[in-house]
């Protein structure tokens, strides 16, 4: 049945009714909330930008980033801020968790993927999410109480110090095991599954397929998987501020603390720093480095992500 | 509830497809001659022809080249106007211009004048949302919410704001829709429950549930067994009455079957191997399957070429 | 035996033992890294399950071990998560309607948004503390080390958690209906209301107990931004101090590895009591996703 207006003539116009404000209305409010994720990285960089060039102010950047020597708390001539220990500490640390982490996790990933039968991946899944679902302070509590004085000292006989990396840097791998594992098996599951029969129809074992076939294909993939572990272990704080100890460090030796760019914050920022002190601009400082390393690291891991999704969607 | 029409499908598939085109379109031209069949009980002396939509010189592109060109015709009040013709000759674009849906893909852009009662259905102050409100669409695959049958239906009218009884309105398009009787017990339950032609009915009655203009239906019967689409094209006929419907489809029999005009569409390829769409004739049914004036349009409709 | 026969015959030996020690490794790579897990966790139900008390949740943290309870940090927790969801919800599921129906893709500020959002992703936890600590406990907001500082820090720093599964969650929902929707006369806004959201709140809920478990875990961000490690009542309102259980676990920790009066069992117990939190939440997730998730 027509509506009557019809018969005179139909009224389609778009007039500024109630309702097309409110959806107006309805759109600004909307994009407001989105510009909330702009104004947090806008203010992260500002607050870091600033408070960082204050502290150049005072501090010059050569002696900052070439400085070996990091003691930002000794009494006015004493205190030194060459940030390498920091850095070196930091490396060290994250060196240590990609020997554990990258091994362990590719091959898991490799296994998750070629290997394991349907029920087996269903229950394995969950627990790798269960893993990298557990709080780092919980890891960091593990790696002081229970992995340097139980499997470090008393097990394997390591004279390692109670804060030292090699407890630190082999749980922080295990945490970041998962992330390293699933990014990486996401890639491999991607690899159609044409270029495996083409293998296997050739004569290939399940190794070689797997070794030689699926692990190039997917290799942009597992780069990104790498790089993003990457990125985690040197954002880490809790494990390193309470398993590796308070120590700037520049030696090699794995059984002495040391400490990384982010324990630093950690183990600063915890007292009342008063603000405009240099004590409260070095958090400043540290954080800013620890920033644009873990930027450029996301940027890269997302270029490789968006390489091996292309290639294969 | 009024009478299956008698030369319609009461018969088995077999016996329909022994028929045959032609024979098929006399037992047209008998029921549109009069007998108390095709158009129900009180069947309205066929008066001059009122346009509800006048399409000149349409033309459709979603980049730069044409999907669709050369579209003139009107389509009358109260008949079936199908559109016909091979697969990407773009009746289904050309079907989706009527009630602005082209909107919602960027890119998509209409040339030449699109009419509805003699308004510009694409002039900048005409309100899409306004026009959909009149020309309701029924879409391929059946698409009914996940929600319960009750308020698939009552989804339209609340949105827009109708007033009275939702218990009434939702049984008056149920009915209107032939899917009360089947339904009237389950109203709560989850629409996805229901077999596809059902489904497609619902979407049908969700339709007709907001007192619509035009019903346009882009082939509403592909995804559907022959026997739901028999149950949907007594439905069309029935709703002709009150509505005035334009439908897409690829089967020509349908074409045949239920509408009053049809226009049929052929696929052109241009200097740099782009396919557009064009509309080649436009007539009564009957006479586009008895008598086309075209070459190509004899050729599809003898089933020459496909 | 033909030359052929022979030939199909299983491969030679050496490359079967290199097939079956390749898979033995795999294997025990898998094995190490559950058994790690499985030590952790025993560990940490062996320090603190005999602490686990009624007196442990009840009581506030003492200078005597043998007093000391959680209360306050379990208060300070609920408080900081509820601020923290109050915030992410709104703003997160707004941003994710936005980017997946409104925004063009084509606009390099709609890309931008996006881009950004996935590398806040990736920004380490302690540098949102920083950013709280600038901006919201001092600098523009001042609001000084207060529960609500903490809770919208974690918030901020989660929000790309629910927008990433918010969006999804949106996508997962067939363009047919919304056509459906739109074909009938309703508005964009009323098709996203009325159809689009209620079809992903499943999803959306399950991103937002997402978000919650992982911020109920973080310690660096609220060291940051001065949660209280000593402190013996719960929070009193938005502007109240605060400390957390993760905080709680922290000050614990330190003290026994000072070996003063053992806290070890403390700080255990605590870790058991997040642990217990975090499964309740990811239980109720997988709940949920497993009722409500619709199925196209």
């Amino acid at each position: 049945m027509a509506d009557a207006s019809l018969a005179a003539g139909v009224r389609l116009t778009r007039t500024p009714t109630p309702r097309s404000r409110f959806e107006a209305g309805v759109k600004i409010a909307l994009i407001s909330a989105s510009l909330v994720s702009v104004l947090t990285t806008v203010c992260i960089v500002g607050s870091l930008l600033f408070e960082t060039l204050s502290f150049f102010g005072e501090v010059p950047v050569s002696d900052f980033l070439f400085g070996t020597k990091w003691s930002p708390t000794f009494a006015g001539e004493q205190a030194s801020f060459g940030v390498l220990p920091l850095l070196w500490g930091t490396l060290y640390l994250s060196l240590i968790a990609l020997l554990v982490a990258i091994p362990l996790g590719l091959l898991c990933a490799i296994y998750l993927s070629e290997y394991a039968k349907p029920r087996v991946r269903k229950t394995i899944k969950p627990i790798l999410e269960i893993l990298a679902g557990v709080p780092t302070i919980v890891f960091g509590y593990f790696a002081l109480t229970f992995f340097t004085p139980n499997i470090l000292q008393d097990f394997l006989h390591l004279k390692v110090d109670l804060f030292n990396a090699l407890a630190a840097g082999i749980i922080m791998g295990f945490m970041i095991l998962p992330t390293i594992a699933s990014v990486a098996e996401d890639a491999m599951s991607a690899v159609p599954q044409s270029l495996r029969e083409g293998a296997y129809g050739l004569g290939a074992s399940k190794l070689q397929v797997s070794l030689r076939v699926v692990f190039p294909a997917a290799l942009s993939g597992i780069v990104a998987a790498i790089v993003l572990g990457v990125s985690r272990a040197v954002g880490e704080t809790m494990i390193v501020l309470l398993a590796a100890g308070a120590v700037a460090n520049n030696a090699l030796n794995p059984s002495e603390p040391h400490q990384s760019l982010a324990a630093f914050i950690g183990a600063t920022a915890g007292g009342d720093a008063p603000t405009g002190s240099i004590e409260y601009k070095t958090i400043f400082a540290v954080g800013m480095l620890l920033f644009v390393i873990t930027l450029i690291m996301n940027l890269i891991s997302i270029r490789f992500v968006r390489k091996y999704r292309q290639v294969y969607e | 509830m009024p009478e299956q029409p008698v030369t319609e499908p009461q018969d088995s598939q077999e016996e329909e497809q022994e028929r045959g085109l032609s024979q098929r379109i006399g037992a047209r031209q008998d029921a549109i001659a009069g007998a108390p069949a095709v158009d129900g009980p009180a069947a309205a002396p066929r008066g001059p022809r009122e346009a509800i939509f006048g399409l000149e010189e349409v033309q459709v592109s979603y980049g730069p080249k044409p999907a669709v060109r050369g579209v003139n015709f009107d389509i009358g009040k109260n008949e079936i106007t199908a559109l016909i013709g091979p697969s990407g000759c773009g009746k289904s674009t050309l079907i989706r211009c009527l009630n602005r849906m082209n909107d919602l893909i960027p890119g998509a852009r209409v040339e030449g004048k699109v009419r509805y009662h003699g308004q510009d259905l694409y002039a900048p102050q005409v309100d899409a949302v306004e026009v959909r409100k009149r020309i309701g669409m029924v879409f391929q695959k059946p698409n009914p919410f996940p929600k319960s049958i009750f308020d698939n239906i009552a989804f339209g009218p609340r949105v827009l704001g109708m007033k009275g009884s939702m218990d009434e309105i939702v049984e008056r398009a149920l009915t209107q829709g032939a899917l009360w009787d089947e339904v009237k017990d389950r109203l709560k339950t989850n629409a996805f429950g229901m077999s596809g032609g059902q489904q497609q009915r619902l979407c049908i009655a969700r339709c007709l549930a907001v007192n619509p203009d035009v019903i346009l239906m882009d082939e509403p019967c592909s995804a559907l067994d022959p026997i739901s689409t028999g149950k949907i094209e007594d439905l069309m006929m029935e709703l002709k009455q009150e509505y005035s419907i334009v439908i897409v489809t690829h089967n020509m029999q349908q074409a045949a079957r239920v509408s009053d005009k049809t226009a049929f569409f052929t696929v052109e390829l241009d200097d740099e191997e782009h396919r557009s769409g064009r509309v080649v004739e436009f007539d009564d049914t009957e006479k586009i399957f008895t008598n086309p004036a075209d070459p190509r349009t004899e050729a599809y409709v003898t089933g020459k070429v496909g | 035996m033909s030359a052929t026969s022979e030939a199909i015959q299983a491969a030679p030996t050496s490359r079967r033992a290199k097939d079956t020690a390749f898979r033995l490794a795999l294997m025990a790579c898998l094995g190490v890294s559950i058994l790690l897990l499985g030590v952790l966790l025993y560990d940490v139900v062996r320090d603190g399950v005999g602490h686990l008390d009624w007196h442990f949740i009840t009581s506030f943290t003492s200078i005597s071990a043998d007093k000391a309870g959680a209360q306050a940090a379990i208060w300070g927790t609920i408080w900081l998560m509820g601020i923290c969801a109050i915030f992410i919800v709104p703003v997160g599921v707004a941003t994710a309607i936005y980017l997946e129906e409104y925004a063009d893709n084509e606009r390099w500020y709609n890309r931008l948004i996006e881009v950004n959002i996935q590398n806040l992703a990736a920004v380490p936890s302690i540098v949102y503390g920083i950013l709280g600590l600038a901006f919201l406990v001092r600098g523009p907001l001042s609001l000084g080390n207060t529960v609500l500082a903490g809770g919208l820090t974690l918030g901020l720093l989660v929000l790309p958690v629910v927008i990433i599964s918010g969006r999804e969650a949106i996508r997962a929902v067939p363009p047919s209906i919304r056509e459906g929707s739109m074909a009938l006369g309703a508005t964009q806004w009323q098709t996203i209301w009325r159809q689009v959201l209620p079809a992903s709140i499943p999803g959306i809920a399950t991103g937002v107990i997402l978000a919650l478990s992982r911020a109920i875990g973080e310690t660096a961000p609220l060291i940051v931004v001065g949660a209280a490690t000593v402190i013996a009542f719960n929070p009193e309102g938005l502007d109240s101090p605060f400390t957390a259980l993760p905080i709680q676990i922290f000050s614990w920790i330190q003290r026994a590895s000072n070996d003063i009066n053992d806290y070890r069992p403390l700080a255990a117990a605590a870790i058991l009591l997040l642990m217990i939190m975090l499964i309740l939440m990811n239980s109720v997730a997988i709940w949920l996703r497993n009722r409500y998730e619709q199925k196209w």
